[in-house]
């Protein structure tokens, strides 16, 4: 079975749920301790939810120094798969591995409720299994949301195919960044998720793993889960983390 | 040098003796002179001050507490304990408790609220169990205040600033508005976690000789007396002043005591845990040596500060958050250290546990104090207080309202719909959402229910079971009947639970009171717990812990007497779990039970003024037990599509509730009793309103007439738009006056329903401009 590392800092709160949101995506879920260097040859690597380290300064800036952000660095840069969900988004971005920022929500209070999000490229290791246009109902929870970029970097993400997750409405209609009701925490032209250039790191704000079943509501973000861990698989039977970089940028330029 | 000096500066003025400073009386001061047999030096006095407060040693409620039933089916740890637990099968059992942190609160909203969860937190995980939700029951005064809007904002950045980083999350909880607690706000937290039985832990000192660790943040000087100074006196002018006896919290320092104490349990390193909340290290001290019949001394210079400079009474009572005491046996002290450091947190062996009962401080070989361990806990004073009712029963109409009488409302041409609408969107039946928006309910993948519409309903992973979670409190009418007041908590929170086909496992609470010395507010709490009391047993239900908050007054009053109940009970299958809101079109309505008079205390009360000869509702405690039992076999036949108990607001807001949460309207017709105020916005309790598929709605009937009760078919669900017309001899209004002989309907759209309901809580708080 495909090994998936989930790291855990402390101050990681959705690391359980995230182990138990991978297993039940088919993989088999490895917790990486944020002290080790090592990513003990799992095939991918998500970054879950939480406030890593407190987050008492600004969300992810501590745990982009840890010594597993050190190796999942390396990791990225080599090409291999990498999901940063919430905080784990807000750590990446941090470190530098997708582009933007995540800023206080606009209405600056802490935000836990569903939201919707449409997928724009389900040609992508993170959402070759979301069916195209249909929105996905999952929870948001957090505080830094807001995406931000400036114009041009935007302008560039939207050309060149980065933006993965906007929010919309629940019938799925795109909305004005101003839209408090389906973009409730202001990201920048409804950013909710993005990719980095290469293809292979993604992260997002909506918690894919707290909607994995249908008893606690909605299902709908075990696509994106089974999408991960499908391509892990295929990246580590076609051989070192390189091939899971082809297969992303092969996604990238379809 | 003597500790007098030093306390003095701290926390007294001059020429008043130490104790009194301490907020022990001339008596108490005896007592302790009793039990030691001598005077008692300056810190001991501290430790005492503490220990003997009305938050550490329930010297006031605890004859009355013991009247409680506390024995049930399953309980596997009860009152006495830090939360109280009862098994849920399959080797696993459920601890939960509510905790109030009424007074910090009140003096910083913020850390106030935070520290609250963090407290009620720890007592769940030092049982052994993952904390797995929150539920906070907060109460305010007038909305349109400043101060409510400051405190209000303040409890609810507190409770989700400290909820949502340690990544448990808010699943309920209430919001109340009265004037009562204008000077004095309640928070009330409630918290709930999961354990394997086998990892039950006592928080116990056995086994002289085994060390005593402390491990968690730093001992500091925040919190100091806060039991004492703030959690058990009246406020009064100098409430800032208090600011440094509020704890400052430290939600990430939480989240790894809550891992590290976890680990530290299932490998089995620890003979005991506690956790340090009121009274710091001398409660903790001194409650686990005393609960296994040991002595504990405490070496002071190993206590690890955050400052130096620190008194040695301010080292042994300081609140400082974020802290544990583990007993471990001497060979298993590496292990412990292992696991502290692993998560990064500082840990002292502060003491050895001793065969002799005394709690002992000692600072470099030298003894400072000497106490028997059951002096400060069990052996803490009681106090006989004086009950008595008040000459006059309050009947007064509220502040504000119209003198006339209101229970004959809606009048004629009055527009029963315009009276639904102002109830739907008053500040205490309003849509909780801008609030509850502000909390993380859903981390832990375990929310199938969260805030917002009825119970929570947490999954239990790794079973087919579900826990159902509620709290409740019904103030308004223990004002009028406090006995009636507590019982009926006890019913709503306990039939919030039975309506989702869920069997209640017990019952926690937070008895929140006036001042005890007050012979009237004595008479209130006591009345309050033989109402809890006998509605515990009507329902066969143990009380398996609390919280008693007295001193609940300020300079313009008493707050109402508030006995806030938290229920948990045990759903076997969650795929049969049934929900509050309306499901499906076609499905016919079923009324059980009928309405009663007695308008006093209700929301619709609030609204009108009620009439002063008027009275709270009744209660029947069997028709309550017949009711639950009732709905629990109906919906475990799958005969129920949705169930909604009738409270709040009344039959009227049940049905509306119920249409706008599943967006279906529906069409009744109610026969009128007594008069349309009472059928239609009337709180006496022991009804449900139901919806059954055309082929269940006679099952429905019959089962409810084998548990004698009154059932109707009252309509049909389906279209966008409640109507509920009014039948009957009681009826009245402009269309009776022509003679129809039917009164005036209420006739109102989801739209403008959901609109009211949606939008009700911002604008009375402000929060829309």
């Amino acid at each position: 079975m495909t090994r998936i590392g989930v790291v855990v800092f402390p101050g990681s709160n959705c690391d359980r749920d995230t182990l138990a949101g991978v297993e039940l995506a088919g993989g088999e879920a490895v917790a990486l301790w944020h002290e080790q260097a090592s990513l003990e040859g799992v095939s991918a690597v998500i970054l879950p939810g939480g406030f890593a380290y407190g987050d008492y300064l600004r969300a992810g800036v501590i745990a982009r120094f840890s010594p597993i952000m050190r190796a999942v660095s390396a990791f990225a840069a080599d090409g291999g798969l990498v999901l940063g969900i919430c905080n784990g988004f807000q750590v990446i971005a941090e470190a530098g591995l997708v582009p933007g920022a995540l800023l206080r929500n606009r209405g600056l209070r802490f935000l836990g409720r569903d939201v919707h999000i449409a997928t724009d490229r389900v040609d992508t290791p993170f959402t070759s299994m979301v069916e195209a246009g249909r929105p996905l109902r999952m929870p948001i929870a957090h505080g830094e949301g807001c995406y931000f970029a400036d114009p041009a970097t935007l302008d560039e993400l939207e050309r060149d195919g980065q933006v993965l997750f906007r929010y919309v409405t629940s019938a799925g209609a795109t909305v004005a960044d101003g839209d408090a009701a389906a973009n409730p925490n202001g990201s920048l032209r409804a950013i909710a998720g993005v990719l980095n250039a290469a293809g292979n790191v993604a992260g997002l704000m909506p918690h894919p793993e707290r909607a994995s079943e249908r008893v606690l509501g909605s299902d709908d973000g075990l696509a994106i889960l089974r999408s991960f861990v499908d391509a892990a698989s295929r990246a580590s039977q076609s051989g070192p983390a390189t091939d899971a970089a082809a297969l992303a940028g092969a996604g990238a330029a379809s | 040098m003597t500790l007098a000096e030093p306390i003095a500066a701290t926390v007294s003025s001059a020429s008043v003796p130490l104790h009194r400073t301490l907020g022990l009386t001339d008596g108490e001061l005896d007592a302790i002179r009793d039990r030691l047999g001598r005077d008692p030096n300056d810190l001991e006095l501290a430790m005492f001050s503490v220990m003997w407060s009305e938050h550490c040693s329930y010297k006031s409620s605890r004859p009355l507490l013991r009247t409680l039933p506390t024995a049930g089916a399953g309980v596997v740890a009860g009152p006495g304990e830090n939360a109280g637990v009862v098994s849920i099968g399959d080797g696993l059992a459920v601890a939960f408790k509510v905790e109030s942190h009424n007074h910090p609160s009140s003096v910083e909203p913020y850390q106030g609220a935070a520290t609250g969860v963090g407290g009620i937190l720890r007592d769940i995980f030092t049982m052994g169990a993952r904390p797995i939700a929150v539920l906070d029951a907060l109460r305010f005064g007038d909305p349109a205040a400043a101060r409510t809007r400051h405190l209000v904002d303040g409890v609810v950045r507190g409770v989700g600033g400290y909820g949502n980083c340690v990544g448990v999350p808010t699943v309920g909880g209430e919001l109340v508005f009265d004037p009562s607690y204008g000077g004095n706000p309640l928070v009330n937290v409630m918290a709930i976690g999961l354990l394997e039985e086998r990892h039950l832990t006592r928080a116990a000192a056995p086994g002289p000789g085994n060390v005593a660790i402390l491990f968690g943040s730093a001992t500091g000087r925040d919190g100091i007396g806060g039991a004492s100074v703030l959690a058990s006196a009246t406020f009064g002018e100098d409430d800032p002043a208090k600011r440094p006896s509020v704890q400052v919290g430290d939600p990430f320092a939480e989240k790894l005591l809550i891992e590290a104490s976890l680990e530290l349990i299932e490998g089995g390193l620890v003979e005991g845990l506690q956790d340090l909340g009121a009274a710091g290290i001398t409660c903790a001290a001194s409650e686990t040596a005393d609960r296994a019949g040991t002595g504990m001394a405490i070496d002071l210079g190993a206590i690890p500060r955050r400052e130096p400079g620190m008194e040695p009474f301010e080292v042994m009572i300081s609140e400082s958050q974020e802290r544990m005491l583990a007993i471990v046996r001497p060979e298993r002290v590496a292990a412990v250290a292992a696991v502290c450091e692993r998560w990064g947190l500082p840990w002292a062996s502060i003491g050895l546990v001793t065969a002799d009962g005394d709690v002992t401080v000692s600072d470099a070989g030298r003894e400072l104090a000497r106490i028997p361990a059951a002096a400060l806990t069990s052996n803490a004073i009681v106090h006989d207080r004086l009950a008595a009712p008040p000459a006059r029963r309050r009947a007064a109409p509220a502040p504000g309202a119209p003198e006339a009488a209101g229970d004959q409302l809606p009048e004629r041409g009055m527009d029963p719909g315009a009276v639904l609408l102002a109830l739907v969107g008053s500040p205490n039946l309003a849509s909780r959402r801008p609030v509850f928006e502000q909390y993380d309910s859903t981390v832990g993948t375990a929310t199938v229910a969260g805030p917002g519409h009825g119970a929570a309903v947490l999954r239990v992973r790794g079973t087919t079971k579900a826990l159902v979670a509620t709290t409740d409190a019904n103030a308004t009418v223990g004002a009028f009947d406090p006995w009636l007041g507590a019982a009926l908590s006890v019913a709503e929170a306990t039939r919030n639970v039975s309506i989702t086909g869920a069997r209640p496992l017990g019952v926690t609470n937070c008895l929140n009171f006036g001042d005890p010395t007050r012979p009237e507010a004595f008479w209130q709490l006591s009345e309050a717990v033989r109402g809890l009391g006998d509605a515990c047993r009507a329902m066969g239900l143990p009380v398996t812990g609390g919280n008693v908050s007295l001193f609940n007054e300020s300079a313009s009053g008493a707050i109402l007497p508030t006995p806030e109940i938290g229920v948990v009970g045990l759903l076997d299958d969650v795929a049969t779990l049934v929900g509050p809101a309306f499901v499906q079109a076609g499905d016919q309505i079923v009324l059980v039970g009928e309405a009663g008079p007695g308008l006093a205390g209700s929301e619709y009360a609030r609204l009108a003024g009620s009439a002063s000869e008027d009275g709270p509702p009744a209660l029947d405690l069997a028709t309550e037990v017949a009711l639950q039992a009732f709905i629990r076999e109906a919906i475990s036949r799958r005969l129920v599509a949705s169930a909604q108990d009738v409270s709040g607001g009344g039959l009227a807001v049940a049905l509306a509730e119920a249409a706008m949460w599943g967006d279906l309207g529906a069409h009744v017709r109610i026969p009128i009793a007594s008069s349309p105020a009472v059928d239609l916005f009337g709180e006496s309790p022991s009804r449900i309103v139901l919806s059954a598929g055309p082929q269940a709605s006679a099952g429905v009937l019959a089962l409810a007439r084998e548990h004698d009760l009154p059932a109707e078919l009252i309509g049909t669900v389906g279209g966008d738009r409640l109507v509920i017309e009014l039948a009957g001899a009681g009826a009245t209004g402009a269309a009776e006056e022509r003679g129809s002989g039917v009164a005036d309907s209420i006739d109102v759209s989801l739209a403008d329903l959901r609109h009211t309901w949606d939008h009700g809580l911002s604008r009375s708080l402000g929060w829309d401009r």
